[in-house]
């Protein structure tokens, strides 16, 4: 996953307010929290720009499957043991005697379900990092291992 | 809700979806099992001297084989029902043959131990309601058993661990490498050297007295403090400690009566071994590595490994077991010149080189039965998937009657 820095670093960094946002730093931000797209900035356009462009285009693709609240599931990474299942605060609020206790989800109200061997996240805007009173929840990355959950 | 058989924690809460007669997707198993319930790629055929045949030429071309053995071994069983691996043992006593499986190379010392009643054990749903300190000791549960955190031991709440594993649980994991499994225990993983495991348990042994050990001081005795706190604490002893204590594996259990409050639990990998390691305990009084004659004989000269080595048997007969895969070189030899009969439902290595080959159904998927979790616990297997393969215990059956 991309740094704020390593998006900044590819920027015009003139700080030219075009795109709407108050300085260069300010859009890498935006950026990488998909609020905004590479091609509103119009100085990198420009054909001396072309490599950067693609560069910074390039590192933003990981991003482009995150979910509503930023959420990526690395299929290629998980094993499905279903940590993130039983850990997310979400899921044992929803359904204690089925996901809280180790077991399968007994209802469709929970976040991760193991489908194939792999983790699938449904009801993702359950998840505390959505919403208005969002909170920086970090249960299903903390005992994922391999690191098949992030967020961006 | 149908029973995994991808490992020895026998999940029985997973769901499949069937479509034309096969199974299409399979819900809340990991990928191991996942992996199970999708079927083996490369099927078995019936086979004599690597040529195709029928099914009752195979059967009766292996008896014959059975018969005319002087010395015969019968090895595997840790991949079949209870049903097959008694059948499998009252073949072994008709024919006075020797009987091995994979815990003859595996956790059969320790389980050897467990089933004496040497240590102290429970069951995973106490671990699930009742522990809070869990030892992983050379084991990667993480990767071998990948439910076994989420289902049983770390996240879990259980009836007198409401707050799981952010207050009322601690994962401790002892091992050579930073494993899977290590990387969740994060502050509390204590890395050893290769072998070292004798000295960490003399060095504990030390600190649970009060003395200061020589080994890693600070930390030992944070260890001792943390086990001697324990209300109810589980070693979940894995393959790299039984490997790396198995001349003197009574330290363990020295261990374990300075720990009042603490339980050993072997991390079983293949799904069934426990039950042929109980089967044959309550028959003979030993695990594996038996020969039957007029009594049954144990001896480490019957192990798989130590038999083909010094070229002590004339022909073996393997169900569900690849050895040539998962055996030491020195084997190969010896395995290459006598007649091997092979019954698995998947092309192995095994069956390639085998002189009879005998297709089976997977367990858990083609055919049911019942099966011991690794803690002891008798789980009924069900049948997925409509076929017409023959189950284990039907070839063994067949097999008998053809002597």
């Amino acid at each position: 996953m991309p740094t704020v820095m390593e998006l900044y670093q590819l920027l015009p960094k003139t700080n030219c307010k075009k795109c709407g946002e108050s300085t260069c730093m300010a859009f890498s931000v935006a950026l990488l929290s998909r609020k905004k797209k590479v091609s509103e900035c119009t100085p990198i356009l420009e054909e001396s720009f072309k490599k950067q462009k693609e560069k910074l285009e390039s590192l933003l693709l990981p991003t482009a499957g995150a979910e509503e609240t930023g959420m990526i599931v690395h299929p290629e990474l998980c094993t499905g043991c279903g940590n993130c299942v039983v850990a997310c605060p979400v899921d044992v609020a929803n359904d204690p005697h089925g996901a809280g206790t180790g077991c399968a989800p007994t209802n469709d109200k929970v976040i991760f379900k193991v489908m194939d061997g792999k983790v699938v996240a449904f009801n993702i805007k359950e998840c505390r990092r959505f919403g208005k009173n969002r909170v920086l929840c970090y249960a299903c990355i903390d005992p994922c291992p391999t690191g098949a959950i992030e967020f961006v | 809700m149908v029973t995994c058989t991808g490992c020895a924690l026998l999940c029985e809460d997973i769901e499949v979806v069937l479509e034309n007669g096969g199974i299409k997707e399979s819900r809340n198993a990991c990928r191991r099992g996942a992996a199970r319930f999708r079927g083996c790629k490369n099927r078995l055929a019936p086979s004599v001297d690597k040529k195709q045949t029928d099914i009752d030429t195979a059967i009766k071309k292996a008896a014959e084989i059975l018969k005319n053995a002087k010395s015969l071994m019968l090895f595997g069983w840790s991949n079949s029902t209870c049903e097959a691996q008694a059948k499998g043992i009252q073949l072994a006593k008709k024919l006075n043959a020797a009987i091995d499986d994979t815990s003859s190379f595996c956790q059969g010392l320790l389980i050897e131990r467990v089933l004496q009643k040497k240590f102290r054990t429970c069951s995973l749903e106490d671990v699930r309601n009742r522990a809070d300190v869990l030892v992983y000791w050379g084991s990667d549960a993480q990767d071998s058993q990948p439910r076994h955190l989420s289902r049983f031991s770390v996240f879990p709440r259980g009836e007198s661990r409401q707050r799981g594993y952010e207050e009322d649980r601690l994962a401790i994991a002892i091992d050579v490498r930073e494993s899977n499994t290590a990387k969740i225990c994060k502050g509390h993983f204590y890395r050893i050297p290769l072998k070292g495991d004798r000295e960490f348990i003399l060095a504990l042994m030390e600190a649970l007295v009060g003395k200061v050990p020589k080994y890693d001081a600070k930390r030992m005795l944070e260890l001792a403090g943390i086990m001697k706190k324990a209300e109810f604490g589980v070693i979940f002893a894995g393959i790299g400690l039984t490997y790396s204590i198995k001349d003197d594996i009574d330290i363990l259990v020295s261990l374990a009566d300075m720990l009042p409050n603490f339980h050993v639990m072997p991390m079983v990998g293949h799904y069934n071994m426990r039950g042929f390691n109980e089967a044959l305990f309550k028959e003979t009084g030993f695990v594996n590595r038996v020969k039957f004659g007029v009594k049954p004989v144990h001896d480490n000269k019957y192990a798989v490994v130590e038999a083909l080595k010094s070229k002590s048997i004339d022909a073996l007969l393997i169900t569900g077991s690849d050895p040539l895969s998962s055996l030491p070189r020195s084997i190969l030899s010896h395995l290459a010149s006598i007649p091997v009969i092979c019954i698995d439902p998947c092309v192995t290595l095994t069956s390639k080189i085998a002189a009879v080959t005998i297709p089976a159904a997977a367990s858990g998927l083609e055919c049911g039965g019942s099966a011991v979790r690794m803690d002891g616990k008798v789980i009924e297997i069900s049948k997925v998937v409509e076929n017409s393969y023959l189950t284990d215990a039907q070839i063994l059956t067949r097999l008998m009657e053809g002597l």
